[in-house]
């Protein structure tokens, strides 16, 4: 479903460059529940960027379907993100002035899906994350937990192949973010691919795959929390 | 490009709706400048208008031209020789121009401006007295109230007939007294009335024109023995041909008719209405212009503010830009967002601007029109083209305003504007 192989990514400095993925080897295939833990800096969202497509990268190869993702445009990688990606964020990044609802709607919007449509597909997914009495607040009237259904409502409106989570409780107390991993889960078992950023270690738990970075490198790669053998060339040297 | 369907507009309303004290305020500008035009246009309009009402009822293309004293000797003729014109020359003139539609040759009683005791009955008045042929209202227009004006069987079987100005029929008739068919005497000549005619336009030479009277050309010439003598020459320029051109070419033609040397500065005296409305045409169009230029930098300044606005909207959502993104939204669909913001911003403030500037001239002009006093200003207006001007001005002034905030847009990463605060 998804491969990267052998992706290095850097950032300009003042008089040099900072490596911050060096040589990550990676497949995920679909229907996996994958988490991504590092410590800060480790290169866990830069890498999340880069699968996003919301980054480029500056070396290697990375393949989503069938589909080659080296040297993408913008406009390309706008349309294979409303295609195959969905996103949700720590800070939920829902725009303020919207209603639930159109928040949701939105990227339906972009795909130039017709109005009422867009708005009855919007409406059933709000039911499904039991918030379709909340489609006209505005998410200044939601709490947390129920932003972040929001938000997931948002990402899964397009029927995409992968989701991909940032820190998706990072905002959320226990309870709450309990509730949100177990919309989660339930979005994997419907077979979508869900790619979890996280430093909680009982989140990743709950994943299937648990892949571990450090200083940008893939140093754990393994199922239900054992450790298995570095997967990346930069771990072993 | 940039389809203006329900959604779209719904996402307009909102981004304006939601800091209404901004939009206001950057609008404001866009808005006066607009303001500003349309009454600077419309101002110098009602100008003109009056200018033009005021300069009598001659039409635009008219010119004059009469006879005087020699000021060069020519083919044996002494200087301050004394030139007269006749109905041959006329005919001959009519004949041999390339530059007129029309001659009509005129004379007054008395000498330009002479007035002429006229009787009837017991009433009596002064008036000017013309001889005139069919043609002349196309030199000077009037609006014929009673009867008609004088025709070719008038000027061939020389008729003792004449139309009166609406003055003279004020002074020699009772009030509600039928002056159609009665008779006047006009030094002695006793003529009968067979039109009533008011005068076109406004001022001191609408007023002369009440108090005039027209007679055949030929009963003239008859009546008061000028045998065929020409006061002057009231002619109609072709279309398309320059005044000035067409008054020179004329004096010249009048010239080598009447043996006068060519470079004879005084013989020939001459007036163009013509060469004044174009004088005034180009008076107006400068103002015109100034107007519109002046009320395009007020414009211009607004726009600037809107553009301002934008930028600063731009980096206040460089997040919610990098959420669209994130979503699927295109750089296209940006750029489409950023410039209809802006294009919807400034057409709306443009536009109301626009409506208020001209219910304002409304105002103005229901005011005069019910009788107030503006001096020479009258109907002020702005026609259909130069609004459309006004309005592609805007257009681009509106898309001008938004390229720069869309570029600045556009340059954003997603992923640096998703990691930005707001």
């Amino acid at each position: 479903m998804l491969a990267l192989r052998g992706i290095e990514k850097s950032y300009p400095l003042a008089g040099g460059t900072l490596p911050v993925l060096k040589g990550i080897d990676l497949n995920i295939d679909q229907g996996e529940m994958v988490a991504i833990m590092g410590s800060s800096g480790s290169g866990k969202s830069t890498l999340l960027n880069v699968l996003g497509l919301l980054d480029g990268f500056d070396e290697g190869s990375y393949t989503l379907g069938d589909v080659d993702m080296s040297g993408l445009s913008e406009k390309q990688g706008a349309r294979y993100r409303s295609r195959f990606l969905g996103f949700v964020f720590q800070s939920f990044n829902l725009i303020a002035f919207k209603t639930a609802l159109e928040n949701v709607a939105l990227p339906l919007f972009y795909q130039k899906v017709a109005r009422r449509e867009r708005q009855q597909r919007a409406m059933e997914m709000l039911g499904k994350m039991g918030m379709d009495d909340r489609a006209d607040y505005l998410p200044s009237e939601l709490s947390g937990g129920q932003k972040q259904r929001v938000a997931i409502a948002r990402a899964l409106i397009t029927s995409p192949r992968v989701i991909l989570a940032d820190e998706p409780t990072g905002a959320l107390d226990s309870t709450t973010s309990h509730e949100v991993m177990q919309v989660l889960r339930e979005v994997n078992a419907s077979g979508i691919t869900v790619i979890i950023v996280t430093h909680e270690a009982d989140i990743a738990a709950q994943c299937d795959r648990t892949i571990r970075l450090h200083d940008g490198v893939i140093i754990e790669d393994g199922r239900s929390g054992e450790v298995v053998e570095p997967t990346a060339r930069g771990a072993s040297t | 490009m940039m389809g203006l369907d329900r959604d779209r507009l719904t996402e307009l309303v909102q981004v304006v709706v939601r800091n209404p004290l901004r939009a206001f305020l950057s609008a404001l500008g866009v808005g006066w400048g607009l303001f500003m035009i349309i009454i600077t246009v419309g101002a110098a309009q009602g100008l003109e208008n009056g200018v033009k009402a005021d300069m009598g009822s001659d039409v635009s293309n008219s010119m004059f031209a009469w006879t005087m004293s020699t000021s060069l000797p020519y083919k044996g003729y002494q200087r301050g020789r004394y030139v007269e014109m006749d109905i041959d020359d006329v005919h001959w003139l009519q004949a041999n121009t390339q530059h007129l539609d029309l001659v009509c040759p005129e004379i007054q009683l008395g000498g330009y401006r002479g007035t002429n005791n006229v009787l009837r009955g017991k009433q009596s008045g002064a008036f000017d007295v013309h001889g005139a042929i069919a043609e002349y209202p196309e030199v000077k227009p009037m609006n014929i109230t009673e009867g008609r004006f004088l025709n070719e069987g008038d000027l061939d079987q020389e008729r003792k007939v004449c139309v009166i100005g609406s003055r003279v029929k004020e002074i020699l008739f009772e009030l509600g007294e039928e002056a159609l068919g009665e008779t006047i005497q006009i030094q002695g000549v006793i003529f009968r009335v067979v039109g009533v005619y008011t005068p076109k336009g406004n001022g001191e030479d609408a007023q002369n024109e009440a108090e005039s009277i027209y007679i055949p050309f030929s009963t003239f010439a008859k009546s008061f023995n000028t045998r065929g003598r020409v006061g002057w020459l009231s002619m109609l320029i072709k279309d398309g041909v320059d005044a000035e051109e067409a008054e020179e070419a004329t004096k010249q033609l009048m010239k080598s008719r009447l043996s006068i040397h060519p470079d004879d500065p005084r013989a020939i005296g001459s007036w163009s209405m013509a060469e004044e409305f174009q004088k005034a045409e180009l008076l107006f169009s400068g103002m015109r212009l100034i107007s519109l230029l002046f009320g395009s930098l007020a414009l211009l300044a607004g726009v600037i503010g809107i553009t301002n606005i934008m930028l600063i909207s731009i980096k206040e959502r460089t997040k919610e830009l990098g959420i669209r993104r994130s979503l699927g939204a295109t750089p296209t669909r940006i750029l489409q967002q950023i410039i209809g913001e802006t294009l919807f911003l400034t057409l709306l403030a443009g536009l109301v601007g626009m409506v208020l500037g001209v219910g304002l001239l409304e105002v103005v002009d229901g005011y005069l029109e019910g009788g107030g006093d503006a001096g020479v200003f009258r109907h002020p207006e702005i026609d259909f083209g130069t609004v459309l001007t006004v309005l592609c001005i805007l257009l681009g002034m509106a898309i001008f305003a938004g390229v720069l905030p869309a570029i600045r847009a556009l340059a954003i990463k997603p992923v640096e504007a998703l990691r930005s605060e707001g």
